[in-house]
């Protein structure tokens, strides 16, 4: 069946219940409201097929279209504003506009790929957590038991709390670690480094010795070497 | 009466039969594992939060670094996902190629495993055998791009370079002797693919001589038949692809399914288990090994007849030709803002996947429009096969555990990531 088509079936049986539902580079999407997620991922499993959860993710929405470099000074030369502190590009200021910049409710999401091995199909689920502090979705693990470590796995990495998981424990950082890598306003070479101290006979953690700076090359949007693709683009570019 | 309390044995991090950093808590009751709790991310780079910082070509190298023993197939799986984006398709060559290289480094991570696995178990010889083979198809790789294991060889828009018209040779040195140097370079005296050819000649009598050594040894079924069984639907609730997958029965296969790059064109078969037991998946796996020989097979005989371009024409994605450089401005310009900026990839998302060794190795991505990926999220075969292991190994013995880590192929580098 033609993607374009289940998505007309998508739409018929979870009427009130999307937000939002595509097909984009051939793929289908489909948005439902956080509250009504699981009733539509279980309808998914038992009436349409998808009886395997290939993928599930945590994303963090708080950047994009932005840019490390970004800055409304007047001069957007010289490598020194990365390196300068306060100067625009340094991984404190950068989190202090995601902070504003951000409205409420739409900064995290889950995202589910499940595949149906009988219809051959695949279908994309975003579902966005309500609150941003503290971001909060609904466990899939009844539905799906590969859904165990790919829950762990976001909560580790992003802070999504999924309500109704039996053992949310981290998984793939350290024992101990604290904050979520994969935020985007988590700096790149973290906060804590480790070595081993001969004085004292064991591994120790220290903050971080190297200087905070933007480690990213120059993020790029308006290409003017491909005029066709430079007039699509959406103008967010910097410098 | 004394009292009888549950064992709790730490297995890992640093254990021969652990394949890599698992450490895994095991409570036993005896000698039968009641619970195993595997912990991973001794080996998290955090490869997907790299990514996201680096102009798309830069994270290719980072792909054949997740699961290191099938490289190139972790490499289309990202270059697919960035052509998907931008809408491109590599010349057919270039397709025929990747699939090549595809089914090439699918032996090389079969024979890996089959000799670790046959290892862990007790089957010393086989894994000196599988080395053998392993080492032809190694300089297969190094040929093609110079290096052995992380090849970085697929681009966006193709491969980085056509195959070479010569086999690289061994030289002569105060340790081989001429004579020997002779015997080595035999079959070296053509072209790579000659050499390639040559090797699908022999490979299947050498699959014979595994399959010799296992497939009716006693020991080999009393450490694998039963063990690590998966019902079909259970396998599909946990995530299972690939070999994992088609061990418990199930036909399915995205080389077959969701068939991309040349797979349509070709002709090969999905071997499939029935028991789902650690056996079956072994037969699995082995079958495998020589239907991708039939694939290899067919593809050199198509690119020796076939010669073309293996990039696209587009200064956009590929850097232009080292002579342009020198003459024409234009070119110095494209070549400089590529390997500086990289090239910007429309807004939006896609989930690309291959069939990878070890099960369906997919890519996530999403781009907000700029020269790096916003978001990539690699969806390793291996993560979901090891979140099982609890329920596998509930039940059976210590030394089977040794067993299902073995049928599970875990690579920590994809796990962790």
């Amino acid at each position: 069946m033609a993607t374009e088509d289940r998505l007309e079936q998508f739409r018929i049986r979870f009427a009130d219940f999307l937000s939002h539902s595509e097909v984009a580079l051939g793929e289908c999407t489909l948005e439902p409201h956080p509250t009504e997620a699981s009733e539509v991922l279980l309808a998914l499993r038992d009436e349409f097929g998808f009886e395997q959860l290939a993928d599930l993710c945590g994303v963090d929405y708080s950047a994009y279209g932005k840019g490390e470099w970004a800055t409304d000074e007047t001069t957007t030369k010289g490598f020194s504003r990365g390196v300068r502190e306060g100067a625009p590009g340094r991984a404190a200021r950068i989190v202090s506009q995601f902070q504003d910049a951000v409205p409420g409710g739409a900064r995290f999401a889950v995202v589910y790929h499940l595949l149906s091995i009988a219809h051959n199909e695949r279908v994309r689920v975003r579902v966005f957590a309500p609150d941003d502090e503290l971001p909060v979705v609904s466990s899939v693990t009844a539905i799906w038991a590969s859904a165990d470590w790919y829950e762990r796995e976001a909560f580790d990495l992003f802070g999504i709390v999924f309500e109704g998981h039996p053992d949310l424990r981290r998984i793939l950082t350290d024992y101990g670690f604290i904050g979520h890598p994969f935020r985007k306003d988590f700096p790149l070479n973290g906060h804590v480094e480790m070595r081993y101290d001969p004085e004292r006979g064991r591994v120790v953690y220290e903050p971080v010795g190297i200087e905070p700076r933007v480690l990213v090359p120059r993020v790029i949007r308006k290409d003017h070497r491909y005029l066709d693709t430079a007039s699509q683009s959406q103008g967010a570019g910097n410098a | 009466m004394p009292e009888i309390r549950n064992y709790t044995l730490n297995f890992g991090p640093q254990h021969p039969a652990a394949h890599g950093v698992l450490r895994l808590v095991l409570e036993m009751d005896g000698e039968v594992i009641q619970r195993a709790d595997p912990h991973i991310g001794l080996l998290h780079r955090a490869t997907e939060k790299l990514a996201e910082s680096k102009p798309y070509n830069q994270s290719i190298g980072y792909m054949d670094r997740l699961d290191y023993v099938s490289m190139m197939c972790n490499e289309h799986g990202y270059v697919s996902a960035i052509e998907k984006l931008l809408g491109i398709t590599p010349p057919l060559r270039a397709q025929y190629i990747r699939v090549m290289f595809d089914e090439i480094t699918r032996i090389l991570n079969h024979l890996m495993w089959l000799g670790a696995h046959g290892l862990d178990i007790g089957a010393m010889t086989v894994f000196l055998y599988c080395f053998r083979e392993r080492e032809d198809l190694m300089d297969c790789y190094e040929a093609v791009s110079g290096a052995r294991m992380h090849a970085t060889y697929y681009r966006p828009g193709g491969v980085y370079r056509d195959l070479p018209g010569q086999m690289p040779r061994y030289q002569e040195s105060s340790f081989r002797t001429a004579q020997e140097v002779a015997t080595l370079n035999a079959n070296r005296q053509g072209s790579l693919l000659d050499f390639i050819e040559d090797f699908t000649r022999r490979f299947p009598a050498r699959v014979d001589e595994y399959e010799t050594l296992l497939t009716d040894n006693r020991i080999w079924k009393q450490r694998t038949v039963g063990i690590g069984v998966v019902e079909p639907d259970r396998a599909l609730q946990l995530g299972f692809s690939g070999p994992m997958l088609r061990g418990s029965g199930i036909a399915w296969d995205l080389r077959k399914k969701q068939a991309y790059e040349v797979y349509d064109r070709l002709d090969f078969d999905i071997p499939v288990g029935v028991n789902g037991d650690c056996y079956d998946r072994y037969l699995v796996r082995v079958e495998e090994m020589r239907q991708s020989n039939r694939l290899i097979k067919q593809c050199v005989d198509w690119l020796k007849a076939n010669p073309g371009p293996v990039m696209l024409d587009d200064r956009k994605v590929a850097p232009p030709k080292r002579e342009d450089m020198k003459e024409d401005m234009e070119a110095l310009i494209h070549h400089f803002k590529l390997f500086t900026e990289g090239y910007n990839v429309p807004e939006g998302e896609v989930y690309a996947a291959v069939e990878a060794p070890k099960g369906e190795f997919g890519v996530y991505m999403i781009s907000d429009g700029a020269n790096k990926p916003y978001r990539v999220k690699i969806r390793a075969p291996g993560f979901s096969h090891l979140a099982s292991i609890n329920e596998m190994a509930r039940g059976h013995m210590l030394a089977d555990v040794v067993a299902i880590i073995g049928t599970q192929d875990i690579v920590f580098g994809e796990i962790d990531r």
